[in-house]
């Protein structure tokens, strides 16, 4: 498989371990990445928010050339995958729009490739079970949140991959990786990127509940594919344990580092001990976690089955009861008729009514006549609703 | 019966037009369920919600809705375009806003300072640098040690270059500016 690269601003310098372990995990599982020679900056968020042809010019200037050598284009930094596929999106779409930002670039370039990310290309186009046949160490007893973000799912007409509220390519991935991906609310909750700079205070507040949620739903680990997402929860976890007076100690991955690791490669060589929240030890520690795991498992299956058990009992015994009752109910009517379709009648009169049978019982012990007088009328009263129900049937 | 007049001013109407043009939606297929606002990560911050944004310009308040901050919190996470029962594409409205406003002098001089030194720096090199953005960044907003814990942590870690790259193609990049500020372009 070959494949344009576009490694992006952020995998040369914040995101050095997001470059190392893409390039590492495509050596791996032999995917000949062609790097775009003299690429240059697709513009980001700045671009689109300052102005429109310039946003959609920047990222065309890569695509065109990756157009000149006829590949697909894998971009993992999710920010330059959205601006990619946006102005894929819209030289497509308009014949205007496309002369436009031929114009501004004086190349041609007509989108007639795609560019990708990285769950795409492993859940879509390597496929897992292609990836399972690379895994040698897997990834057992970790208990990762797969954080998709923003950018890789949104827009929907833009990006058209995956689900925009639950996603689950990432998931796919962990769980061929050998781990047990925990399900949670934040997948694609905005992390407030875009406002780290600027509104640093905000950012903090958006980035703690993501943490927050991951850790609440028995995560050990963060998994992303966005370099500003790591940004804010690795680099800044530290500020936000502060600030929010708490502990997370939540390692954050990039779905390529776990990937390239799973499939032999020293979690060094992929840049994981550049992590601001250390990032190595968790895997030392994988074998005991799953043994634990495996443990825990058994012995719910045990109480599993023990449960079962009990529910299998507890329906007969629930059963019992109202047998009883039924019992006693029937017993009740038979001393009062002889005619057994008549005590049945009353029997199932009583069933429903509990509280009458009391009475009833009561009364039978005192006065049998004044029973016999209140048994017969309830079973007039039963036939006359009956006989009234059969004529609101006929009308 | 006379006509309905939902503004006073009919300029205000025109661009109320030209931002739904540019964001290719129509604010008047809202109606103001709320479900935008009820999702958006990011309201807690806001003086509008995006409902509201979205009924300012219903109503042609749109300069009401260019100087709220609302339209420098949106983090352009896109949540309210995907989930509009009405297909409004709310979070395109917003970038248009944000364009708008630019384009009037009316920004958050943080946020304008960010994207200019951003695109600066790839106009330079044609790459961003993020030592020199951020450097340019605090220049522009007059607070040279912003964000400056964060250099030292970066480089310990190996992720901060000192010096820019140059790309070959730089010359390129700079006709895009150039070009693209020629067919009409708001960049500076």
């Amino acid at each position: 498989m070959r494949l344009a690269y576009y490694p992006g601003c952020s995998l040369d310098a914040t995101a050095i371990e997001y470059g190392m372990s893409t390039q590492k995990m495509a050596k791996l599982l032999d995917i000949d990445l062609w790097e775009i020679p003299d690429w240059s900056c697709c513009g980001a968020s700045s671009a689109h928010q300052t102005d429109h042809l310039l946003a959609i010019s920047l990222p065309a200037r890569n695509l065109a050339i990756a157009e000149r050598e006829g590949l697909d284009v894998l971009a993992p930094c999710a920010a330059c995958y959205n601006r990619m596929r946006a102005t894929e999106y819209e030289v497509r779409a308009s014949a205007k729009t496309r002369s436009q930002v031929e114009e501004a670039l004086g190349m041609p370039y007509q989108a007639a490739h795609s560019t990708i990310s990285v769950l795409e290309l492993l859940d879509a186009r390597y496929g897992l079970d292609n990836l399972a046949a690379r895994v040698t160490n897997p990834l057992k007893g970790m208990t990762p949140a797969c954080y998709y973000g923003c950018l890789l799912v949104r827009p929907v007409a833009v990006t058209g991959f995956d689900d925009p509220e639950n996603p689950q390519s990432m998931d796919r991935i962990m769980k061929t990786l050998g781990a047990s991906p925990v399900d949670w609310a934040f997948k694609t909750e905005c992390c407030g990127a875009g406002l780290g700079v600027t509104q640093t205070d905000i950012c903090l507040e958006m980035t703690y509940q993501i943490l927050r949620n991951a850790k609440e739903a028995g995560a050990d680990s963060i998994v992303t594919a966005c370099p500003v997402c790591h940004l804010n929860l690795d680099m800044r976890q530290k500020a936000i344990e502060k600030k929010y007076q708490t502990q997370f100690n939540l390692p954050v991955y990039y779905v390529t580092e776990l990937v390239a690791i799973a499939c032999g490669a020293e979690p060094p060589a992929v840049g994981a001990n550049r992590h601001f929240v250390e990032a190595v030890s968790i895997f030392q520690q994988l074998p005991a976690k799953a043994k634990a795991m495996e443990e825990a498992a058994a012995q719910a299956a045990k109480a599993g089955k023990g449960a079962a058990k009990a529910k299998a009992a507890k329906p007969a015994g629930e059963s019992e009861e109202p047998a009883a009752d039924e019992d006693a109910g029937l017993a009740l009517a038979r001393k009062l008729y002889d005619d057994e379709s008549k005590a049945a009648q009353l029997a199932e009169i009583l069933k429903q009514e509990p509280a009458r049978a009391e009475k009833l019982a009561e009364m039978l012990e005192q006065d049998k006549s004044k029973a016999l007088k209140v048994a017969d009328a309830l079973l007039a009263k039963k036939a006359k609703e009956k006989s009234a129900g059969e004529e609101g049937n006929k009308a | 019966m006379g006509e309905l007049v939902l503004s006073a001013h009919p300029e205000s109407r025109e661009l109320v037009k030209a931002i739904e043009a540019a964001s290719r939606t129509k604010t008047s297929l809202c109606y103001q369920c709320g479900k935008c606002s009820a999702g958006c990560p990011v309201v807690f911050a806001m003086d509008y919600t995006p409902r509201q944004i979205i009924r300012l310009l219903q109503l042609g308040l749109i300069e009401t809705a260019l100087q709220a901050k609302s339209i420098w919190i949106c983090a352009t996470c896109d949540t309210c375009s995907t989930r509009c029962p009405r297909g409004v594409d709310i979070a395109s409205i917003m970038d248009a806003l944000r364009r708008e406003a630019l384009k009037q002098g009316k920004v958050v001089k943080e946020v304008a300072a960010f994207n200019q030194a951003f695109l600066n720096s790839v106009k330079r090199y044609g790459r961003n640098h993020e030592a020199s953005l951020v450097l340019e960044y605090n220049a522009r907003i007059m607070k040279p040690f912003k964000n400056a814990e964060q250099g030292p942590m970066m480089m310990s870690k190996g992720k901060l270059k000192i010096f820019p790259e140059f790309i070959k193609g730089r010359g390129e990049v700079n006709r895009i500016f150039e070009k693209v500020k020629a067919m009409g372009g708001d960049h500076e």
